[in-house]
């Protein structure tokens, strides 16, 4: 089978629809596994030992097993009990919460690397609990882990073409879609390896420029 | 009431096509690892550009897309290859490249002076690799390729998509012959973790039983 320029040119409107659905997926993924990371980071540490070790646990649990059953789950699983969700929002929340339990490492690493004194030092200043992490450890932690946060939204991006087994039209699907119409495979499937390596080679050049920025990590 | 006995049986097959991918594919993302990783530590830069071409490729594009290809695309140009075969190439493949990292990266981490060592006993280069760095290096290497045996396992449930019916497909099955989407989910999410936790308890066991007679050694 021959590759055809034509059929290229043809395809490649719908293919380019695809990768703004996979960008945005991977955008709102991010932003959602940022914060699920910090909350399930700050309840790990929480005095009480009921939610820590609850928590802990479930990451443990969503860690130890497929994004591909947990996006199941969370399609055909939850409209049962009544949630029913449209499909990008529930592969933005399946992928937000997978990533949330791999960004939750990096925070606690971030949170631990802090120094001991700035927590003395905010006892010292007589600042409550939420007073010295929102001024105090966070704004000091984060930086510093902003590569390693990023290594995951890359990791995260490669895994998006899973949302179109709960029929998200991103890039893959698009790919298929357009495969089954015309019965050719070689050209869809071909340009989205392409998409996928030119989109992740540009966000290596983004994570190198992010550690340069924010000083080195630790390997 | 359904007679959940039958399709209990299903889903135990798929555990078995799942641990059946999981073996093979590891065994061909070691060889892999262990190739590739050698390959960029090489003297020869044609070596060296060979090994960091295929780790690149393999990194930069998504698992899903080199399964696909490897299902549709390369039967066109002559290879045809079983839902198995293929399940088991892009897993293999893809798991090996990261992996690889990992391989350099212990080799690397083997102090100097190991190596000096090797040059005063008058150990050639491989002799050197075989009977003194590796043997240290793969200790190192233990851990992070436990973590890279859990990856895989979680993107075996991938192949389902190419209708290989492993523990994800048969799951389907269930749903679509009951209509209950609750227990088969919930099942195979159960299954999967168990699978993770036994990895770990493995990959920890091993590393125990390899660092006996290395104490001191290490540091």
């Amino acid at each position: 089978m021959d590759w055809d320029w034509d059929f290229v040119r043809q395809i490649l409107p719908t293919l380019i629809q695809g990768v703004k659905i996979t960008i945005l997926a991977t955008l709102l993924g991010s932003v959602l596994a940022a914060i699920v990371g910090l909350g399930i980071a700050l309840a790990r540490r929480s005095p009480n030992k009921a939610l820590s070790r609850t928590v802990g646990w479930a990451a443990e649990f969503i860690r130890g097993t497929p994004l591909l059953v947990q996006l199941y789950f969370i399609f055909y699983v939850l409209p049962d009990v009544g949630i029913l969700l449209p499909p990008l929002v529930a592969g933005v929340i399946g992928l937000g919460l997978h990533y949330g339990t791999y960004t939750a490492e990096v925070y606690r690493a971030g949170i631990d690397n802090v120094p001991r004194g700035q927590w003395e030092a905010a006892k010292a200043c007589n600042l409550n609990a939420r007073q010295t992490w929102s001024h105090i450890i966070i704004p000091q932690a984060i930086p510093p882990m902003i590569p390693a946060l990023a290594n995951y939204f890359i990791a995260m991006l490669k895994e998006t073409p899973l949302l179109s087994a709960i029929t998200v039209l991103e890039l893959m699907n698009q790919a298929k879609s357009v495969a089954n119409t015309y019965y050719r495979y070689l050209e869809p499937i071909t340009l989205v390896g392409a998409f996928f390596l030119v989109i992740s080679l540009c966000s290596v050049a983004l994570l190198r420029w992010l550690e340069r920025r924010y000083g080195k990590i630790e390997r | 009431m359904t007679q959940w006995s039958g399709y209990f049986g299903l889903i135990l097959q798929g555990t078995l096509v799942t641990i059946e991918l999981t073996l093979m594919g590891s065994v061909l993302a070691l060889i892999m690892a262990f190739l590739a990783g050698m390959g960029r530590l090489s003297r020869f830069f044609a070596l060296r550009a060979l090994a960091t071409a295929y780790i690149e490729f393999f990194r930069g594009t998504s698992i899903f897309v080199q399964l696909f290809f490897a299902y549709f695309v390369l039967p066109l140009v002559g290879l045809e290859l079983t839902p198995l075969q293929a399940g088991v190439l892009a897993l293999g493949l893809n798991v090996g490249a990261y992996a690889a990292e990992v391989v350099r990266g212990a080799v690397q981490s083997i102090g100097r002076e190991q190596y000096e060592a090797c040059t005063a006993l008058n150990l050639g280069r491989w002799q050197g690799m075989r009977h003194v760095i590796l043997p240290q290096a793969f200790l190192v290497m233990l851990p992070t390729f436990g973590n890279n045996a859990i990856e895989l396992l979680k993107a075996t449930s991938v192949v389902s998509l190419i209708s290989l019916a492993d523990l994800t497909f048969q799951a389907q099955v269930v749903r679509a012959q009951t209509g209950n989407t609750m227990v088969p989910f919930t099942t195979i999410l159960v299954i999967y973790f168990i699978l993770a936790l036994f990895i770990s308890w493995g990959v920890r066991s091993l590393e125990r039983r390899m660092a006996r007679g290395l104490d001191g050694v290490r540091v």
